[in-house]
């Protein structure tokens, strides 16, 4: 079982709803990175999404996109966000890393090559926002074989027949786009999440997380208690912009902000 | 050999094109791609088509003889396809007309575009015009100060110009923005795109559009020389005058293809738009095609004295007729495409755009080894009015 199934398995037992924070690798400087993974960690989150920097982040909202472009005057390549990883794996060996990024990058590196290394290093996922299952095919072949979890996104577009094909293709957990538009955004219609998230677990078993719309504790608390777990990206990603030129405070501001969506998420999961 | 079809039902041009986009839009490219094989086919949407390219565009756009030019080259006879003479001054409205028909059919009552140098933005903001659309065009901050004109004239259409502060300022961050725009508003809006680049269907369908410049030239040069050309001149940016030109001649094999990219200040300085020439393939823009990126796979910046060869990218077609060797891809620098430019406004009268002008200076390579029974027509793909104060700064003159 890989270390998302088996973390989101855990979580199902806990009847905890998993919180799993976005941050770009190298954002606002490099060595801010590995840190901020620990203190994450530390202050509640189950799972971290760690950004790939590209310098064409089309479904990304400004937030984010400008987070690349920090990572980027620091050259941080696709390379360097693996030994990252690997430096956060030498003091957390439990908790799942899933790289979140678009796919030039990869291609350059190569799918095999991307997917040993990827490996070796200690992530356990891939989400390319620009690879559809349709194209990905080679890529799923090459994570699987390694071990590692191709995760994919479901939107409110997406058919039941696409949600089918996706359902099949992913594995580790599936992630909702809870809204038409790019990340950060703030037009989330919280039925239709609700209603749609049904649809999707009449199709699969996989756990589905939302995101893309979850800016607040009171938001988190609410698509917890329908979601499997809960993605938090542009939020944090925003208060860390506004630390870029004092990073000691990062780590104590982003843990206090994961801190309260924790306690936010948890009490819904303790009524319920 | 069996005729050229390309590309395959998901879009793909041999290994390049197909769809790479987020989750969000393939729904949409899926109705838009079930909408355009439904009015493609359907004689009411031609008709109307047809009509609003002969009286709106002003096409048949004409295919001239550049005597004095052919002369003074020494070699073959050169003729230009006058795309510069449609209305609004370049090729673009042939697609921006088709796309907008497309988007009133579909019901959308928003239009967006890209743009760079600002003519599939004026392209756009002029059909929108006139078929009551609201307009929006995403344009480049860097390119918004380069071309102030353009952004007057779109303004005066009636459209709004968004200007792109991320990534480089340029053409390539305007296609990011509008990408997010239309994943935004995917319910009412139509994304017109200007060239054959982004997810399947637009490299193919802007194509199609854009054929119809192919389709005369074959029929005039018929008509006045009685056979086909030994070569086809084009510029390459996006590559959509270029499919334009080509591709209704791919299955002749007689006929030599070349497509021009612009070396900025020389392929070997770095700082040049030649993805063909000097780049690898990768995926940006939904699509898989050469790119000009880093050793890393991010998007690197351009150079072109021609705003509108400004792009890292380039059609997945023009990716598949590189590798299958069908068409021929070459890059000419800044200094050659002025000099091009100067020549011909001086022995012809017509003043090209420096997009155009790029294949030009290409054919003052390729006409004398051709003889004078050689036959070339180079795409004249718009007018240079727009490029003067360009070409003005170059010689220390302020106009």
């Amino acid at each position: 079982m890989s270390r998302i199934a088996d973390r989101f398995e855990n979580l199902r037992k806990r009847h905890r709803t998993a919180l799993i924070p976005f941050i770009t690798a190298g954002d606002p400087q490099p060595a801010v990175t590995v840190p901020l993974m620990h203190a994450l960690v530390e202050a509640g989150a189950d799972l971290i999404e760690l950004g790939v920097p590209f310098s064409d982040p089309m479904a990304d909202g400004p937030v984010i996109q400008q987070a690349s472009e920090r990572a980027l005057r620091h050259r941080i390549s696709l390379a360097r966000v693996l030994q990252m990883v690997k430096e956060f794996r030498e003091t957390d060996a439990d908790t799942p890393v899933i790289l979140m990024g678009y796919l030039n990058p990869i291609e350059v590196i190569g799918y095999e090559p991307f997917a040993a290394a990827a490996s070796a290093a200690g992530v356990d996922g891939a989400l390319v926002v620009d690879l559809p299952p349709e194209e990905a095919s080679a890529l799923i072949e090459v994570l699987r074989a390694r071990g590692l979890d191709p995760i994919f996104l479901l939107a409110p577009t997406s058919t039941a027949a696409r949600i089918e094909m996706i359902a099949e293709a992913a594995s580790g957990f599936i992630y909702y786009v809870s809204l038409r538009g790019v990340t950060g955004a703030s037009r989330m219609d919280m039925q239709e999440v609700a209603d749609k998230l049904k649809e999707i677990r009449g199709k699969t078993d996989l756990p589905v997380g939302v995101g893309f719309g979850i800016s607040s504790p009171e938001v988190a608390a609410k698509v917890a208690a329908f979601a499997d777990a809960v993605v938090v990206g542009s939020a944090l990603v925003k208060r860390i912009a506004e630390l870029a030129t004092q990073p000691e405070k990062i780590n104590a501001d982003a843990g206090s902000f994961i801190a309260s969506l924790r306690a936010s998420i948890d009490k819904v999961g303790a009524a319920a | 050999m069996s005729p050229y079809a390309l590309p395959d039902e998901r879009g793909h041009f041999g290994r390049y094109g197909g769809i790479f986009v987020a989750e969000t839009l393939m729904q949409p490219l899926a109705e838009l791609r079930q909408a355009y094989e439904r009015y493609r086919n359907d004689p009411d949407f031609e008709a109307e088509l047809q009509l609003d390219l002969r009286d709106y565009v002003g096409r048949p756009s004409p295919l001239y003889f550049a005597r004095r030019w052919s002369e003074r080259l020494g070699g073959a006879r050169v003729y230009l396809k006058r795309e510069d003479l449609n209305h609004t001054g370049a090729h673009k409205i042939n697609n921006t007309v088709g796309q907008a028909l497309l988007a009133r059919r579909m019901g959308k009552t928003r239009i967006i575009a890209e743009t760079g140098a600002g003519q599939h933005g004026v392209a756009t903001a002029t059909v929108a015009a006139r078929l009551g659309l609201e307009c929006v065009v995403y344009m480049g901050a860097e390119d918004i100060q380069r071309q102030a004109i353009n952004v007057y004239r779109m303004k005066l259409l009636g459209a709004e110009v968004v200007p792109v502060e991320s990534g480089s300022r340029t053409l390539k961050d305007a296609l990011n923005e509008a990408m997010r725009d239309w994943v935004t508003n995917v319910d009412n809006t139509f994304y017109i795109i200007g060239t054959v680049a982004g997810p399947h269907p637009y490299p193919a369908m802007v194509r199609d559009f854009q054929a119809v410049i192919g389709r005369e030239t074959r029929e005039q040069i018929l008509a006045r020389e009685g056979r086909l050309p030994d070569a086809l001149v084009a510029c390459v940016g996006g590559g959509s005058n270029a499919i334009g030109l080509f591709y209704p001649f791919i299955d002749d094999a007689e006929v030599a293809l070349y497509g021009v990219e612009a070396a900025g200040d020389g392929l070997a300085s770095g700082h040049h738009a030649a993805p063909l020439c000097a780049g690898q393939p990768g995926v940006l823009h939904g699509n898989r095609t050469y790119l000009m990126e880093s050793s890393d796979g991010q998007i690197i910046e351009t150079h072109s004295v021609s705003a509108g060869l400004d792009y890292p990218g380039v059609g997945p077609e023009h990716a598949w007729l590189k590798d299958s060797g069908r068409a021929s891809y070459v890059a000419v620098d800044d200094g050659q495409a002025l000099a091009a430019f100067h020549e011909l406004t001086r022995v012809e009268g017509i003043m090209p755009a420096l997009e155009s002008s790029h294949a030009l200076a290409y054919v003052r390579e390729l006409a004398p080894g051709l003889g004078h029974d050689g036959i070339i027509v180079v795409n004249l793909s718009g007018r240079g009015d727009k490029d003067i104060h360009t070409v003005a700064a170059r010689e220390g003159i302020v106009v």
